[in-house]
């Protein structure tokens, strides 16, 4: 969960509402109806909305036709698996095992839940009511794909494209799912979580080695 | 926008449209020409591969990837404080405005805000980063079209802010300066002054070149009327800074987003252009540098005193959540997408960069232009390549 301004808020404060927001998750809810799987509201911050995976392009297109979502952020692709290559890849551990971990941990989703492994995830903009809103979908294991947004936003045909070869993610409708960055010849899906990141492999990160020593606690070390 | 803006606009792109269709028609086999990835106009190793008609882009497929770096999968890699390093290098013109947005969707994610001084010396650097990489881009439009003049003053009076900089964070182009609750350090002393001085030698530089260029008859008519984008058709493909106000959208995310960053504190006005075209796109960003100007004059004068670090633990952790913030940066709209899962790497880091939306909607404005039409709207929608390729 995303903390309020400050921890320490009091129970019997009035509770902030976010009326733009919260109307345009109703108005959302009442379009789309059982097809709405999950929402978080930050008033004064943030809206997300999960929507289920075949209503991915009619979120869109609902959003743009009917709510005057005219601006096309951004979209990408969620890989919620934790890697099986542990920390061991990251900067605060020393050495790098050979093979990865024998027990990989379990898939925390977050802040609107999910059930598979993918999840396509996307914002868009509404410049007359300067709201944002972030929609997500799962991604079906089996057959991973999802509907394209370019028919609905043109701007998403690139993003879509880094998506499909960064992830292995289908868009069904999209009109050419070639590479964007990677060579023609590349084989794997380099930002899947799995996916090592070799140049770790071959030399590890030094980690703490070059860290100096820091004191205990801050205010001790001056006597 | 006016009405009769938009109906020349319309009548133009139909006629583009028009004529590229007739050319398909007559299954014209075309040539295929390669422009880059060496070429000066790409800013770096941008290719784009155009089939032409005769002197007519029928096609244009731009090809990317020859600088991909990978940032989101490193920095899943690297500690909250380390992943800074590498956001600097994305639009390498004004680094300091990369780190901005990272730094304050982790600070959302923690809850915490950085003191007031913090919060004033980051809006400087933002748009002294700007300042400094809008300066160039005006000096290397005039390259493009084959005037040398500007290029050498804009290099020159850059140096000024590029000094300031260095002077306070101590780097000229990555200065790696924001942290997670502030800043890494105050400022030197006389800096106040000094940077004063700088915005001087800046609005001099503009007063200069919008005589030069966008004076120039020339200039003038090789890009008026050049690479219209409609309103609509620009925010389907999610185009955003200068050029989509010069497209007359009256969006600016500095007045209407201001996340922690006193923006609101100033008086300054968003320009916009009713027209949509090349030149436009040029003289917005001309109108821009001198607003900065404004921005951080004023800004400099208002700057309170405090501290400039928050209360922050000393190893970072960002509680489990996630958080999305944008800014508005040199070239549009940037924002980082964090998901934290509270540990001391982010988990998944979606870098959204403005010149990567920009130029994707260059297979739809190029398809119907002139070959060297095409250089003037590559170099009015100014991209950085480390911007587009991350």
């Amino acid at each position: 969960m995303i903390p309020l301004s400050s921890a320490d808020t009091d129970t019997t404060e009035e509770v902030v509402v976010d009326e733009g927001r919260q109307a345009l998750l109703d108005a959302i809810r009442g379009e789309l109806g059982e097809a709405v799987v999950a929402d978080h509201l930050v008033p004064g911050q943030d809206l997300w909305v999960r929507v289920a995976s075949d209503a991915w392009g009619t979120t869109a297109e609902y959003l743009r036709e009917r709510q005057r979502f005219r601006f096309f952020s951004w979209s990408s692709v969620i890989d919620w698996k934790p890697s099986p290559w542990g920390r061991s890849q990251t900067a605060s551990v020393d050495d790098a095992p050979d093979s990865p971990l024998a027990e990989v941990p379990e898939m925390q989703h977050g802040v609107t839940g999910g059930d598979t492994r993918f999840q396509v995830i996307g914002r868009v903009h509404n410049l007359g009511t300067q709201l944002g809103v972030t929609l997500k979908a799962d991604v079906p294991d089996d057959t991973m794909t999802v509907d394209s947004w370019v028919s609905t936003y043109a701007g998403a045909d690139w993003h879509e494209r880094e998506a499909w070869e960064m992830f292995g993610v289908n868009y069904a409708g999209h009109p050419g799912l070639r590479n964007l960055y990677l060579p023609g010849d590349f084989e794997g899906n380099p930002m899947r979580k799995d996916f090592p990141l070799l140049s770790r492999l071959v030399k590890p990160w030094p980690g703490i080695v070059d860290v100096e020593p820091m004191p205990e606690n801050e205010t001790g070390g001056d006597a | 926008m006016t009405a009769i803006s938009d109906r020349r606009q319309m009548a133009y792109i139909a006629n583009q449209a028009a004529d590229a269709r007739v050319n398909l028609e007559l299954e014209a086999e075309g040539m295929t020409l390669n422009i880059g990835p060496q070429h000066p106009a790409t800013h770096g190793t941008l290719r784009i591969v155009v089939r032409l008609d005769g002197e007519q882009v029928i096609e244009a497929d731009p090809v990317m990837g020859y600088m991909h770096r990978g940032y989101e999968k490193l920095a899943e890699v690297r500690t909250y404080p380390q992943v800074t390093t590498l956001v600097n290098r994305i639009d390498w013109l004004g680094s300091f405005a990369n780190e901005v947005p990272f730094i304050l969707a982790c600070e959302r994610l923690m809850g915490i805000e950085a003191p007031p001084r913090a919060q004033w010396i980051r809006t400087i650097f933002h748009e002294l980063g700007r300042i400094a990489n809008v300066t160039l881009f005006l000096g290397d439009l005039g390259v493009q079209l084959g005037a040398i003049t500007p290029v050498f003053l804009a290099f020159r009076d850059r140096e000024y802010v590029l000094n300031q900089i260095e002077a306070a964070t101590g780097g000229r182009f990555h200065p790696n300066f924001d942290r997670i609750g502030g800043l890494k350090d105050d400022l030197p002393a006389g800096w106040i002054a000094e940077t004063k001085a700088s915005l001087d030698k800046i609005r001099e530089f503009c007063n200069t070149l919008e005589d030069l260029l966008m004076g120039n008859e020339i200039f003038q008519s090789r890009t008026r009327g050049v690479g219209v984008i409609p309103a609509d058709v620009g925010l389907a493909y999610g185009l955003t800074g200068a050029n989509i106000r010069a497209s007359g959208v009256d969006w600016d995310l500095r007045r209407d987003e201001p996340v922690g960053l006193p923006y609101d504190q100033v008086d300054w006005k968003v320009w916009t252009h009713p027209d949509g075209d090349s030149f436009a796109r040029c003289w917005l960003r001309l109108q821009e540098v001198r607003e900065s100007c404004n921005i951080v004059e004023q800004l400099l004068d208002t700057i309170p005193s405090g501290p400039i670090m928050a209360k922050v633990p000393r190893i970072i952790k960002v509680p489990e959540g996630e958080a999305y913030v944008a800014t508005e940066n040199p070239l549009g709209m940037m924002s980082y997408y964090v998901v934290s899962q509270g540990e001391l790497e982010p988990f998944r880091v979606k870098i959204r960069s403005a010149s990567f939306s920009n130029m994707s909607i260059t297979p739809w404005l190029l398809k119907g232009v002139y070959v060297p039409d095409v250089i003037t709207i590559l170099a009015s929608l100014y991209f950085i390549l480390g911007d587009i390729d991350r």
